[in-house]
């Protein structure tokens, strides 16, 4: 099974060094970890950082795979809406990255069971202009997917969700990396989500990480307090799950 | 959902995944049959018409046909009707990857000022005699021309590689170079003798009527260069208009990308420019009546962009012999005229997103 490590990773943009000392434990694949902080706490660039999209010191430990560099994905926030092509072609277009021209008929096989999925093959052949954010999203799963990644990266992928498609949507991704053993980072703001779904969980604020480990550990009223500026408590549901409950005062000296 | 139920949805996809791109392949062939038809027409026309068989006959059998006739349509005819066929495709295809690369709408060699430098580069040599570069001084007009064209693509290309600048930024460099070098245009014009006006009213209007063999087979060379360049980047250069953020997601070294294609557009569109003069509206338009059609997966857009642009300008060249009977109009007059009917046509019936 894949796993990840960072040790000493920076990244830089230009002379502005906006991540410094990222170390993290081993990510282990077959489970979800969250990347949580406040904006621009530079969750996305550690992202990029891994992906080898942005430039940096430090290094990005990859256990040995088949796949080497491209096993890893990352999944931006959006994708385009200017483009004039059909969810089915976008989709095909992640696949056919470095290949020919000629499409196989196992290819949209793939494409027709990652739509089905997601339950959205009933998009397929919509243009992507006339999709709303949350069908955007989803659109950018499937993109993600049929790459068929060991490291998936994914920036904030339930932020145009509504509440059902949330919950179904990183359901799913729970159940694909236990089944698959894919390693999947996920950035995400509902620290809820994360207690629910994320076996492990990444705190970043201000470029650098300021605790990780497993998430119920990590998310706790000094964190929120510290890292959010907010007021709250976690407690057990009446299911025994922790929940976070935030108060009415916010501290925001 | 259930496994048949899923396997069904699935089947469904990909069917209808299979009748797209017949459809596609429907359209392109219709867009060449098209093509074919104008062609042979624009060779028809002229002070001496000829009925249509003719034509074919002179075409495909021409030890068959009288020495008059041979000559009319394979010397003086045909790389006149070749050359609106191939500068149609070259600017057609050139503004299709510049407004992939710059994400705009808008982009094309006209907008983005390369016609214009070109311009003031053909009207360097018309009125001040001054050569570019100073060999072969009796190619000066186009060398000029090219020169100066390449100098605005590729300033436009560093620029567009500068921290900071956005794709809109790039827009607007653009059409500051097209004030720039109309003004100095203008200044040229304005110095020049009666003769040199004429020369260089004449060239900013585009005219294929001094085409040759010899431009003929240059341009077609760099589209020849040009298609294969852009075919074997086609996946690339379609997830580019996902973003830059998810085309690199995707593994593609975008400036990489974006330098390679822009070099070619240069040549792309310089050379045509040079040779036949100033002719707007199809490199921008040929694109998006292309994109209207087969939509943006390059496979299809990159020989539909060609085909439009070179249909667009053949027609064109047809009607500008045929609107005044005996005279043929400069085609940059007529390529508008001809083009945004059909444009307007098309944007007002195609209820789908076109950009």
């Amino acid at each position: 099974m894949v796993s990840l490590a960072l040790k000493d990773v920076g990244a830089t943009y230009g002379r502005r060094v906006v991540l410094s000392d990222i170390n993290t434990g081993v990510l282990k694949g077959g489970q979800l970890t969250a990347v949580i902080g406040p904006n621009a706490a530079g969750k996305s660039t550690v992202f990029k950082r891994i992906a080898g999209l942005a430039a940096g010191p430090g290094l990005v430990h990859l256990s040995d795979t088949a796949k080497g560099s491209e096993a890893i994905c990352y999944m931006p926030q959006d994708t385009g809406a200017n483009a004039v092509l059909t969810v089915y072609e976008s989709v095909l277009l992640s696949a056919k990255q470095g290949s020919g021209w000629k499409v196989k008929d196992g290819e949209l096989q793939e494409i027709d069971r990652v739509l089905a999925a997601l339950k959205i093959n009933e998009l397929a052949f919509r243009g992507l202009g006339e999709l709303s954010g949350g069908q955007r999203q989803l659109v950018s799963i499937a993109q993600a997917l049929v790459r068929k990644p060991e490291v998936l990266l994914m920036d904030e992928p339930t932020s145009a969700l509504d509440l059902f498609r949330q919950i179904e949507v990183l359901g799913f991704m729970k159940r694909l990396a236990t089944q698959s053993g894919m390693a999947v980072l996920i950035a995400l703001h509902d620290l809820n989500h994360a207690l629910r779904y994320c076996e492990d969980t990444i705190v970043i604020s201000d470029g650098s990480v300021v605790a990780s480990g497993p998430t119920h550990a990590v998310v706790t009223a000094d964190m929120l307090k510290s890292v959010y500026r907010v007021e709250a408590r976690v407690e057990a549901c009446s299911r025994g799950r922790p929940v976070i409950i935030v108060d009415d005062s916010i501290a925001l000296g | 959902m259930t496994a048949i139920a899923e396997e069904i949805a699935g089947i469904e996809g990909r069917g209808r995944y299979r009748a797209l791109v017949v459809r596609r392949l429907v359209m392109l062939s219709g867009l060449l049959a098209a093509l074919f038809v104008s062609v042979a027409v624009d060779m028809a026309l002229g002070p001496a018409n000829y009925p249509l068989s003719d034509v074919l006959t002179a075409l495909f059998w021409a030890e068959t046909v009288g020495d008059q006739l041979r000559v009319v349509i394979w010397d003086i005819r045909m790389p006149i009707a070749l050359m609106a066929v191939t500068v149609g495709a070259s600017l057609s295809l050139a503004g299709a990857q510049m407004q992939t690369i710059l994400a705009n709408p808008l982009a094309s060699p006209f907008t983005l000022g390369i016609s214009a430098a070109a311009g003031f580069g053909a009207a360097l040599g018309l009125v001040a005699g001054v050569a570019v570069f100073p060999v072969a001084v009796q190619y000066m007009v186009p060398i000029n021309a090219f020169l100066m064209a390449m100098v605005a693509a590729l300033f436009i290309h560093f620029a567009s590689t500068m921290r900071g600048v956005t794709v809109e930024t790039i827009v607007l460099l653009g059409i500051a170079l097209v004030f720039t070098f109309n003004a100095a245009l203008s200044l040229l014009e304005y110095l020049a003798s009666e003769q040199a006006l004429a020369a260089v009213v004449f060239w900013t209007m585009g005219s294929l009527t001094k085409a040759t063999w010899p431009k003929v087979w240059v341009t077609a060379a760099v589209l020849l260069v040009a298609v294969p360049v852009f075919a074997r980047r086609a996946w690339a250069l379609t997830a580019l208009r996902l973003g830059e953020d998810k085309a690199a997601s995707f593994g593609i070294d975008v400036r990489r990308l974006r330098l390679e294609t822009m070099l070619t557009v240069s040549l792309l569109a310089a050379i045509p420019v040079s040779f036949v003069g100033t002719i707007g509206f199809v490199g921008l338009v040929g694109p998006h009546i292309a994109r209207m059609l087969v939509g943006e997966d390059q496979r299809f857009f990159l020989p539909a962009s060609v085909l439009c642009g070179s249909l667009l300008l053949s027609v064109t060249s047809v009607v500008s012999k045929t609107l005044i009977p005996g005279a043929v109009l400069p085609i940059g007059i007529i390529t508008a005229l001809v083009g945004v009917p059909f444009f307007f046509v098309l944007i007002f019936t195609n209820r789908k997103r076109a950009w």
